[in-house]
């Protein structure tokens, strides 16, 4: 289950449902990567800028007072990166991968405006060109994350049309991507788009699983019960379930948002490159996704990730925007820390989960989210 | 696009001189798409322009003209519809092939259709293509989305001698056309040429403006 029976499927999903103007830079990309990560100096090159310039390890921390009575609760502490969230892991490896493949033009889409800030960083890190597609809805939402980018010297483009989020933006990058694909490199915030997108993604947060387990055995001497996640396009899930995909007795738990739940409410259809459970209407349009969190507001997911649903290997559950918010309030209370909204979902799901002991991914940080929470 | 007044706008486009009418099934994300198209297509979609809707527009537009018709959509509908249902189906109700934008040739080699070679597609692909396609291959003209544009794409010219060396195919070229220059320029190259964005955009004006248009780009390349 770990490595897909094909290149770029995962079970039946996944591939290049692409124009076929993508396809050669798609091949590219694909070798790019293949002779990037057997190359043992790109390799320490990465794992150096993650430990000095993202700020790794990051800590496994146990939230005691946060965690009823009889449950442990331990959090991955991603939000302690540089930027605030999981996103630097894979923004670093990406630009690292553009440059080696000589490209200076870097076209990124967001939603939150994590992913374009940890893009925007990397671009100004390596001194390449950034533009990031946002939906105009988006860039309401999450304001300050729209100065970051700019002080950063990254050029955010309003998308104006549909839903003006994320599914936009995502659809805008892509189209930008085909139209400048000789000088661009498209760096994809999530494990989703074309092969071989997902397996890039998940290989560049799989740091996040691997560290995770080695901490939990050291920490509390055993492997968790269940290891929670919240999922949006999926990759801090997925970089988390890496470490604990072999453990059978782990239980691999993603959480979605109410109102954005691709694997618990959607179908099989095709979104923004790969075959994937879509929230889509009998007819394959794509319906819109509503949640209070940017990051999580996208009707599609990684094809992986529904692979994992099909074979029974991890589970999803959904929480809503009011149990987020009062996650997030919890968590800010009891424990000093106040957690993007997008991990809020994971966190009340652990706290109702039958498991004794829950491994939480907390993706991000919640000082974009301010606003949104004090409105709420 | 596929929408009530399709019949007649194929009719009045056939009136001025197409061999061939494309009809688009609306997709939510249209990928390949600037905004002339995927402005129809949203405005199809909130019309309820649904796959079966489209169908039937098919068939009621098979009633009004005899050339070739071809759907032109995304794979999302297919994979929800069913790939052999909605092949069976279009086929049924008059269409005379298909173009999937969003389906790369090596994906579901068994459902016949008009194949897509762009600038940057390798002479294997090409090669590969040209042995799958169904009559003829769609070259698109540029590295891009589709969306009028005011010039001739300089890849269109070593697109063409590339493909020609590799197929003895009819190649019909698309994506960007809109002018009677434009359109002589890439009939000078190509076998046919596809005209999609610019054709919305006539008719916005109703059949007789479509025709119009239609008719000035068939006496430019005649
Ligand atoms: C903090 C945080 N967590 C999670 C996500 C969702 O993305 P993914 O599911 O790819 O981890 C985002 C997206 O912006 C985010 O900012």
């Amino acid at each position: 289950m770990n490595a897909p029976a094909s290149p770029g499927l995962y079970g039946d999903y996944g591939g290049r449902y692409v124009p076929e103007t993508l396809i050669p830079a798609l091949d590219e990309l694909s070798r790019g990567w293949d002779e990037a990560s057997a190359d043992a100096t790109f390799r320490a090159e990465l794992d150096e800028l993650l430990e000095r310039f993202a700020g790794r390890p990051t800590p496994l921390y146990e939230a005691a007072r946060f965690a009823p009575a009889g449950k442990r609760i331990l959090l991955k502490r991603e939000d302690l990166l540089h930027t605030g969230a999981h996103k630097i892991n894979n923004a670093v490896g990406q630009a690292l991968l553009a440059v080696r493949l000589g490209k200076r033009r870097i076209v990124a889409e967001t939603g939150a405006g994590q992913h374009g800030v940890a893009a925007a960083t990397v671009c100004a890190r390596f001194g390449l060109e950034c533009v990031v597609h946002m939906g105009s809805e988006d860039m309401r939402r999450q304001h300050p994350n729209v100065e970051r980018m700019g002080l950063l010297g990254a050029e955010v483009r309003p998308v104006e049309f549909g839903t003006r989020t994320l599914k936009e933006a995502t659809s805008e990058a892509i189209r930008d991507w085909i139209t400048n694909v000789d000088t661009t490199y498209y760096l994809i915030g999530s494990c989703v788009g074309p092969h071989p997108y997902p397996a890039i993604v998940r290989e560049l947060q799989a740091v996040i699983g691997r560290e995770a387990r080695a901490q939990v055995l050291e920490q509390i001497g055993q492997l968790p019960d269940a290891v929670v996640a919240c999922v949006g396009g999926g990759s801090n899930a997925i970089g988390l379930f890496a470490g604990f995909i072999a453990d059978k007795d782990v239980r691999l738990v993603g959480v979605e948002a109410e109102g954005a739940a691709s694997l618990s409410a959607g179908r099989s259809s095709v979104l923004h490159g790969s075959r994937s459970s879509v929230l889509a209407d009998e007819d394959g349009q794509v319906l819109d996704a509503h949640s209070i969190s940017a990051g999580l507001d996208y009707p599609g997911v990684g094809p992986e990730h529904a692979h994992l649903r099909d074979s029974g290997r991890a589970e999803y559950m959904t929480a809503s925007d009011a149990e987020a918010v009062a996650a997030f309030h919890q968590l800010a209370s009891l424990e000093g820390i106040l957690p993007a909204l997008e991990p809020a979902h994971a966190l009340a799901r652990a706290l109702d989960l039958d498991a004794e002991t829950i491994l939480v991914g907390l993706s991000g940080r919640g000082d974009k989210d301010l606003a949104e929470v004090l409105s709420h | 696009m596929a929408g009530p007044e399709t019949p007649e706008l194929a009719a009045a486009a056939v009136a001025g001189g197409a061999d061939i009418v494309e009809l688009g099934f609306p997709f939510s994300d249209p990928l390949a798409d600037g905004p002339t198209i995927r402005l129809a297509a949203e405005r199809a979609l909130a019309q309820g322009m649904r796959t079966a809707a489209c169908l039937d527009c098919l068939r009621r537009t098979r009633e009004r003209v005899d050339v070739p018709l071809v759907p032109m959509t995304y794979a999302a509908l297919l994979e929800t519809y069913g790939w052999e249902r909605f092949a069976g189906d279009a086929e049924l109700a008059g269409a005379t092939s298909l173009i999937v934008a969003d389906l790369p040739v090596d994906l579901r080699p068994e459902l016949r259709r008009v194949q897509l070679v762009a600038p940057t597609s390798s002479d294997e692909r090409i090669r590969l293509a040209a042995e799958q396609t169904d009559g003829w291959l769609y070259l698109v003209t540029l590295t891009g989305t589709t969306g009028a544009r005011s010039e001739l794409s300089p890849e269109l010219a070593p697109l063409v001698e590339r493909t020609r060396r590799l197929t003895k195919a009819p190649l019909h070229a698309g994506f960007g056309i809109s002018t009677p220059a434009y359109a002589a320029a890439a009939a000078e190259l190509a076998d046919g040429i596809v005209v999609g964005s610019a054709a919305l955009a006539a008719a916005e004006e109703g059949a007789s403006g479509l025709e119009r248009f239609v008719a000035s780009l068939r006496a430019a390349i005649n």
